[in-house]
């Protein structure tokens, strides 16, 4: 049962060379810069977002994923969501407002996978890039690279998956998308969603807590992944595999690395999933076409190669 | 341009790497597998080898994977060690995570 949650508000990844970083996520993925902070940090979005920022890039001597935020309907979601999950104890952290610019106060928690998130409700809003709001043309000019249209969802490697199955579905009210189970009925890989879309996080079991696999960018069409992969070419950016077609979710993808080795991806399609839809369910033995459906093998670098 | 040979003497395996080359990405151009491949940026620790003989500078790399005593022992990642001289590399073990992780279910059930 929806409790409030919306959908993805943001990603803070972690990279080992700003101007290179900047120069990947805006040049060549096509994200808006929209700020920096005084701990320099910048701050992207792309295009079609109508929120200040949705990826916060922060230079560190490792790299990999800070948190992920969920923005909620507003204040008062804000507040019983917070209290929900203190009951089902899990511990809080509160951000203050301003601690990211131009966003409202948020409560972090840290999931059993070893992730840390975020619920916040409030951020400037700043409306579409480039086109109006009245009357707005179908998309604007002056957009780089691979366009992406929206930072989509992430994919998260960690153990405990039951657990934090239990605080994303029965606590935050998401809704379980699509699954892989072990023979023995273990879930090892859940993808769960607050919307239509058939991820808007997602987990994989691994051993190592709080492992960082990819950050998603949505594209329209397989033309355009198909650009994407010229791009990729065309900048010597370290690709991982692609273009291809996932089993989960049935999207159209091709997965790359930014400079400092988090992984990206961009991809477009997919199913579609409501609340009253069972799972879908893929067994763990077809696991490679699950992941990959046209190799139908696994590569070890999807299970392995992680920040 | 300099031009320095690299010896892989865990396989055995020789190639040749430009100054401005990583050498993960000479072995890459030459065809060769003698190194894991992983994201080719410093940050997963795939490619960690360990420089057994020769000079080198190294790009940024994820300290998780190598912290600066690893540096001054050579083990390094692939993907971001630049020769100065003709190089010899060892491959290292899987690290620790990675060879946990072959036991977990993702890996078993494949």
């Amino acid at each position: 049962m929806r409790k409030g949650v919306m959908r993805p508000g943001h990603v803070q990844i972690r990279v080992l060379d700003m101007d290179a970083a900047v120069k990947h996520y805006v040049d060549l993925l096509g994200l808006i810069e929209t700020d920096r902070d005084d701990q320099g940090r910048v701050y992207l979005k792309a295009w079609t977002e109508v929120d200040k920022f949705s990826v916060v890039l922060r230079e560190a001597d490792e790299p990999g994923c800070d948190f992920m935020a969920f923005k909620v309907v507003d204040e008062e979601t804000l507040v019983q969501l917070e209290k929900d999950l203190v009951d089902f104890g899990v511990d809080i952290e509160q951000i203050p407002g301003g601690e990211l610019k131009d966003c409202g106060r948020r409560v972090r928690f840290t999931a059993p996978s070893g992730h840390s998130f975020e619920l916040f409700a409030d951020k400037l809003y700043t409306g579409k890039w480039g086109v109006t709001e009245v009357n707005p043309e179908a998309w604007p000019r002056g957009l780089d690279g691979m366009k992406a249209v929206r930072f989509d969802h992430c994919l998260l490697y960690g153990p405990e998956l039951a657990a934090t199955y239990d605080i994303f579905v029965n606590v935050l009210g998401f809704h379980l998308a699509e699954q892989v189970l072990a023979e023995d009925g273990t879930r090892i890989a859940q993808f769960l969603t607050v919307s239509m879309k058939e991820h808007d996080i997602a987990f994989i079991h691994h051993e190592e807590p709080g492992k960082f696999h990819h950050a998603s960018f949505f594209l329209e069409t397989w033309e355009d992944v198909l650009r994407a992969a010229d791009l990729i070419s065309m900048t010597d950016t370290s690709i991982d595999i692609g273009p291809t077609r996932h089993g989960l979710t049935h999207g159209k993808t091709i997965y790359f690395f930014d400079p400092s080795g988090n992984r990206n991806e961009v991809f477009c399609g997919g199913d579609y999933t409501y609340p009253d839809h069972k799972p879908v369910t893929w067994q763990a033995e077809q696991l490679g076409k699950a992941i990959f459906y046209h190799d139908r093998v696994l590569n070890e670098r999807f299970l392995t190669v992680l920040t | 341009m300099a031009s320095f040979q690299v010896f892989n003497q865990t396989t055995g395996d020789r190639f040749s790497c430009q100054d401005d080359q990583s050498v993960l990405k000479a072995m890459e151009q030459t065809g060769l597998k003698c190194v894991p491949v992983g994201c080719r940026g410093g940050g997963c620790g795939y490619c960690k080898i360990k420089v057994v003989e020769g000079e080198f500078e190294c790009g940024k790399m994820s300290k998780a994977h190598v912290p600066s005593e690893a540096i001054e022992k050579g083990e390094v990642l692939a993907c971001r060690l630049y020769p100065l001289t003709d190089l010899t590399i060892e491959c290292l073990p899987q690290p620790a995570a990675g060879l946990s992780n072959r036991q977990t279910k993702t890996t078993a059930l494949r």
